[in-house]
């Protein structure tokens, strides 16, 4: 009876450790199928020319694989892109957890959590047909598909995962820190920068991060929004390639396993490395500065 | 309680018979598949609609994914037919061969690529040279081919469609467009680009030409369906599907019926394409 109990119990045991791995078995497959279909490129080009080349001609003869355009475009979205959603993100998380009244709370916290569920075709569409033409006109720019349409576009994804996030981290800041701090005579923002932002640090690094790490590997508004010239942008007013918009606009029309198809696998690559930098920087920071109670001020 | 847990289970049980079994009975019925070009797409859509009307019994599915795909497919022999809007490469061939498939091609519509500008543009024609030197960046600004004072945008599509492969066959005579160049993924986008861009150029196939946009003559040659048939039209190219070796059965049917001048042709003019007759 026992035996027939622990076989039940292992088989059980077994399922939940496939269950609980199966993510990382996933991930490791990918990863495998990436670096498989990738990797053959570098027998036609050095990692240091593709990785510098700034001339991203892949269908010519020569072809020219240099993908730092595409880089310099992800890059120079992220870059604008977070220095409008940090502040919008964080801003909100603290006036929604700190200033607004319950009420008040009781409906924006819902509404901001519902942007994140927009699906990003329409935000992309959005930024096409209304945000692009008014760019245009407003300040006279030749194009309004473009480095700062596609900035302000995935700010707008990433906002609600900061502020909802950011939010969490500073309404579970200890009430007796909060009253402590009060008490010994701060006003209520100097409360707010010098006690609840340092104790929710941790929380509030995690949220920004994942709301960047969305921004990086968001394919759709970039595609739609950004314009789509391999070119390194002089200015915020540029139109620019963001890595994830050139592997989805190239990939359907690539003869299977040609040069071309390979460095398309190789800047998939090239993005997942990015990708897992910011996710390891995440996990770092949450790590070290990890809030045990309120000891850790 | 655990009466009603069985029931719920038979419940189940015959809802997945029902519906093997009406699935079963619906790929009893013969099948095409076609793959590839979205170029293609509409006029393979129509002449399928008509051909399905003609033969009930054969069920034609149709996806667009790439001209690239599309050859894929074919090389994989994951479809029947596959729709490019580019010549079959040669390492394609290569693949195919080494795969054992053997792509046959048939020619199944012209297609005319028209450069187009926003209405309110003045310029309305561009000779071949002032073309190329537009999309490599050496002209900048509409003055310079007789328009207003304007820098000019240039809207392209993604390098590896077989659109830009014509193009840059043909207009830019195998040189590189400027890295400024903006590639869009479709035609569609082209039309919404340049349609809200007065300072735009682009480029699309003749079965997108609507009335939020302005075609542009080459040289003089003025872009019709008329020039694009007799080939005077500079800038045409030639649909093609493929099939695995030559085809049989209802593939051949399938592609007899798409080639004869009454009955798929005539969808090849409603789609917006030039005709082969």
């Amino acid at each position: 009876m026992s035996t027939r109990r622990q076989a039940k119990e292992l088989l059980i045991h077994i399922f939940f450790l496939v269950v609980g791995a199966s993510g990382i078995i996933i991930l490791t497959l990918i990863l495998l199928f990436l670096i498989m279909e990738g990797i053959p490129i570098f027998d036609t080009v050095s990692v240091k020319d593709f990785i510098t080349g700034t001339m991203w001609y892949p269908t010519f003869d020569p072809p020219d694989f240099g993908i730092l355009p595409l880089i310099a475009g992800s890059a120079s979205v992220v870059v604008l892109s977070s220095l409008i959603a940090i502040p919008l993100g964080i801003g909100s998380a603290i006036y929604l957890a700190e200033i607004a009244h319950p009420k008040v709370r009781a409906v924006i916290k819902p509404a901001i959590e519902l942007i994140e569920g927009l699906p990003t075709v329409v935000i992309g569409f959005f930024g096409m047909v209304v945000v692009a033409p008014f760019l245009q006109k407003w300040f006279g720019l030749d194009t309004g598909l473009n480095l700062l349409n596609a900035s302000i576009m995935l700010a707008f994804m990433a906002v609600p995962t900061i502020a909802s996030l950011s939010e969490d981290a500073i309404y579970s800041v200890p009430a007796h820190m909060k009253e402590g701090s009060m008490a010994l005579g701060a006003t209520h923002w100097e409360t707010i920068a010098r006690v609840i932002l340092p104790a929710s640090l941790t929380g509030i690094s995690t949220a920004v991060i994942l709301g960047i790490a969305r921004a990086i590997g968001e394919t759709m508004v970039v595609l739609m929004v950004a314009g789509g010239a391999a070119m390194i942008p002089e200015s915020i007013f540029d139109p620019v390639r963001p890595m994830p918009a050139n592997i989805a606009a190239e990939m359907g029309n690539t003869p299977f396993r040609s040069d071309h198809y390979h460095a398309l696998f190789a800047i998939g690559l090239v993005l997942f490395v990015f990708t897992f930098i910011f996710n390891m920087i995440a996990a770092y920071l949450a790590q070290k500065h990890k809030q045990v109670g309120a000891a850790s001020l | 309680m655990k009466k009603m847990k069985s029931a719920i289970f038979r419940m189940i049980c015959m809802a997945a018979a029902v519906w093997l079994l009406a699935g079963t009975s619906a790929s009893g019925s013969e099948r095409i598949t076609i793959n590839g070009s979205t170029t293609v797409l509409p006029i393979t859509q129509k002449v399928a609609e008509a051909f399905m009307k003609e033969y009930p019994h054969i069920n034609v599915s149709i996806s667009g994914g790439g001209s690239g795909n599309g050859i894929k497919a074919l090389v994989d022999g994951t479809t029947d037919i596959g729709q490019s809007s580019r010549w079959i490469k040669p390492e394609e061939v290569k693949l195919a061969v080494d795969n054992g498939h053997y792509p046959v091609p048939f020619a199944i519509a012209l297609d005319a690529i028209i450069p187009v500008v926003h209405p309110s543009n003045p310029v309305d024609n561009l000779s071949m040279d002032q073309l190329k030197a537009i999309y490599e960046g050496k002209i900048r600004n509409w003055q310079e081919v007789g328009g207003e004072d304007r820098s000019i945008v240039i809207i392209s599509r993604d390098s590896s469609s077989g659109t830009f492969g014509v193009w840059s066959d043909v207009a830019l005579q195998g040189g590189r467009p400027s890295p400024r160049a903006q590639l869009l993924p479709s035609n569609g986008a082209i039309t919404q680009a340049v349609s809200s861009n007065p300072n735009a150029i682009g480029y699309i196939g003749i079965g997108y030409l609507n009335d939020s946009l302005k075609a542009i003559s080459l040289a003089g040659i003025e872009p019709s369906y008329e020039n694009a048939a007799s080939g005077k039209f500079p800038v045409a190219r030639t649909l093609w599907i493929f099939t695995d070796n030559w085809p049989k059965g209802n593939t051949l049917l399938f592609i007899n019926f798409a080639l004869h001048p009454e009955k798929g042709q005539k969808y090849v003019k409603e789609s917006g394409y030039v005709p082969l007759y």
